[in-house]
């Protein structure tokens, strides 16, 4: 790459970064989980009703470690987006979720999650099967557990949707990830009833990596080669690698009690 | 006869709730305004005077359709008399993202409603009982969830637990507080974390959604309760039935996300009307003392 556009990438609008953060090549979940860890199973369904594609996870080593890893999928290919319903789950999808993390608490392994959603899917059968009491028991159920629980953001993050898979004791953002309360296409419909300024939007909406570090929501910025991380995803997988072996060997040294403790506090203040 | 309300109303003994209660009626927007004898429902549209309606605790003399009532009100409706003590008043809105025109809005709405945020926390009595109740109010920015709102709603579960005493919790929100980006959709963390902490120490949660109850609100502590009742009519959902309706490509079925829909559907243990609020709450209460 140019040097000039290196340094373009370096200082980009927080409108374009949206846009990186959507790229279609951009590493999934199902990158991450092949090239991060090691021995993955996957768990499909809740098991009370229905199996949902756009959360995708299982029991998997991290370094040797078994862990419990799960995330939003948006699938590849016109085919898979529609199966994995664009990475917009549904209450079964929560529901899922919280069953693998249940177990992960059962036999106490590490939890990492991947966001990556539009949010959480706005369809008539959602709610009819309680979209908002899903999302409402993960956020109470994640604040209760005893292992260590560490979200990425490595896309789009948006809304409750994100947040159902994402009350960690430490939040990591990839640097053009965003992380907001709604896409900024829904906030400028919101608040001036025009979607088409949601760059306008993005601007004041404080989403990225960099002005979520300063709010104190993100704690660490995992970097990505300028242009964005499908530019090089072996450099992202080891930089993704890297941190989570820091954060979780940190954590092996702190009880139950602790790690619990120690996530409370994160959210009690802000 | 009079009507139990009115004879409630009468009770309440408490000089400085039945002020704010009396500012509090609908179609009352300023503090101190002469309102006008005659109210219309905004549903069908007929009109009866101030009175009527507030011998019906604001529900519509004509078609029963439920109007809204301010924070204050509904609290004069439900204390025993003179044990209302208000909460955390002090707590204001925060302005985190230094989003523009927002704290204009906000000292505008102050003006209008008396109110300093959209939730009014207190602890009082019902039938004898201490609880503590939380009552959002709509007129505030649509009940959004902000910091400020987040921080009432975590410290009124942390006193209910301290002190050992029921929780209700009357939600009316239209979800986030756009304005606050992040910070808003942190507040559900934060919220559902102290109710799983009550819920542990074993405190008992009355969740009562009134309309509309949506979004971050229905996403968070208000489908936490250990028993949830709705007032009949109200909105309830996750997303709004406009989004819903746009990415389905669909008309949506009357009476979808109301909570005569979702009582169908198993998520409300039973549906409240307002005369009976008072009551229906002391029964639970009662049931659940030792």
């Amino acid at each position: 790459m140019s040097q000039e556009l290196v340094d373009k990438t370096r200082d980009l609008e927080p409108g374009e970064r949206v846009l990186l953060a959507r790229h279609p090549n951009r590493p999934h979940i199902e990158d991450f989980v092949e090239n991060v860890f090691t021995d993955f199973f996957e768990q499909k369904g809740d098991h009370l009703y229905d199996e949902d594609r756009s959360i995708f996870g299982g029991i998997a080593r991290f370094h040797g470690r078994p862990v419990t890893v799960l995330g939003h999928k948006k699938g590849r290919g016109m085919e898979e987006n529609i199966a994995c319903n664009f990475g917009m789950p549904c209450p079964e999808g929560y529901r899922k979720a919280k069953r693998l993390m249940e177990q992960a608490e059962k036999f106490h392994r590490p939890i990492i999650t991947f966001i990556d959603t539009p949010g959480a899917y706005p369809g008539l059968e959602a709610e009819e099967h309680g979209q908002g009491e899903a999302i409402a028991k993960n956020l109470a159920f994640m604040s209760s557990l005893h292992v260590p629980v560490i979200s990425i953001v490595s896309g789009e993050g948006n809304s409750g949707g994100a947040l159902a898979i994402g009350v960690a004791n430490k939040i990591l953002m990839l640097e053009n990830a965003i992380y907001s309360v709604l896409s900024p296409e829904g906030f400028a419909t919101i608040l001036w009833k025009d979607s088409t300024r949601a760059g306008e939007a993005a601007k004041v909406m404080k989403l990225t990596a960099e002005d979520l570090k300063e709010a104190g929501v993100c704690d660490e910025i995992i970097p990505e080669v300028p242009g964005g991380a499908q530019e090089n995803p072996v450099a992202l997988y080891k930089e993704v690698e890297k941190a989570l072996e820091k954060i979780l060997s940190a954590y092996e040294s702190m009880s139950p009690e602790q790690i619990r403790e120690d996530r409370l506090k994160k959210y009690r203040n802000i | 006869m009079q009507s139990p309300i009115k004879t409630l109303v009468d009770m309440v003994k408490d000089r400085d709730l039945k002020q704010k209660a009396l500012s509090d009626r609908v179609g009352s927007t300023a503090p101190i305004k002469i309102p006008s004898a005659f109210i219309a429902c905004k549903k069908c549209g007929r009109r009866a005077l101030r009175v009527r309606w507030e011998e019906h605790a604001f529900v519509c003399p004509h078609c029963g359709t439920y109007g809204p009532i301010g924070a204050y009100y509904r609290l004069n409706l439900l204390y025993d008399a003179g044990t209302f003590q208000e909460l955390d008043k002090e707590i204001e809105v925060k302005d985190p993202l230094d989003f523009p025109e927002y704290r204009e809005k906000v000292k505008d709405l102050e003006k209008k409603t008396g109110l300093k945020e959209a939730v009014v926390s207190s602890k009082g009595q019902i039938g004898g009982i201490p609880v503590v109740t939380l009552v959002m109010d709509s007129r505030f920015l649509m009940g959004s969830m902000s910091q400020a709102v987040g921080e009432k709603i975590t410290r009124g579960i942390e006193t209910a637990d301290r002190e050992h005493c029921p929780l209700i919790i009357f939600s009316a929100s239209g979800g986030a507080r756009m304005q606050e980006g992040i910070f808003s959709l942190m507040q559900m963390a934060k919220t559902s974390a102290a109710i799983e902490l009550f819920s542990e120490h074993g405190g008992l949660f009355i969740s009562f959604l009134t309309h509309p109850t949506t979004g971050g609100v229905t996403a968070s502590f208000a489908t936490l309760g250990d028993i949830t009742l709705a007032e009949p009519g109200a909105l309830i959902g996750f997303a709004g039935p406009r989004v819903i309706e746009q990415t389905i490509n669909r008309k949506l079925p009357k009476g979808f996300q109301r909570s005569e829909y979702l009582e169908q559907h198993g998520f409300i243990d039973a549906i409240v009307e307002r005369k009976n609020m008072r009551d229906s709450l002391i029964q639970i209460l009662s049931l659940h003392q030792k």
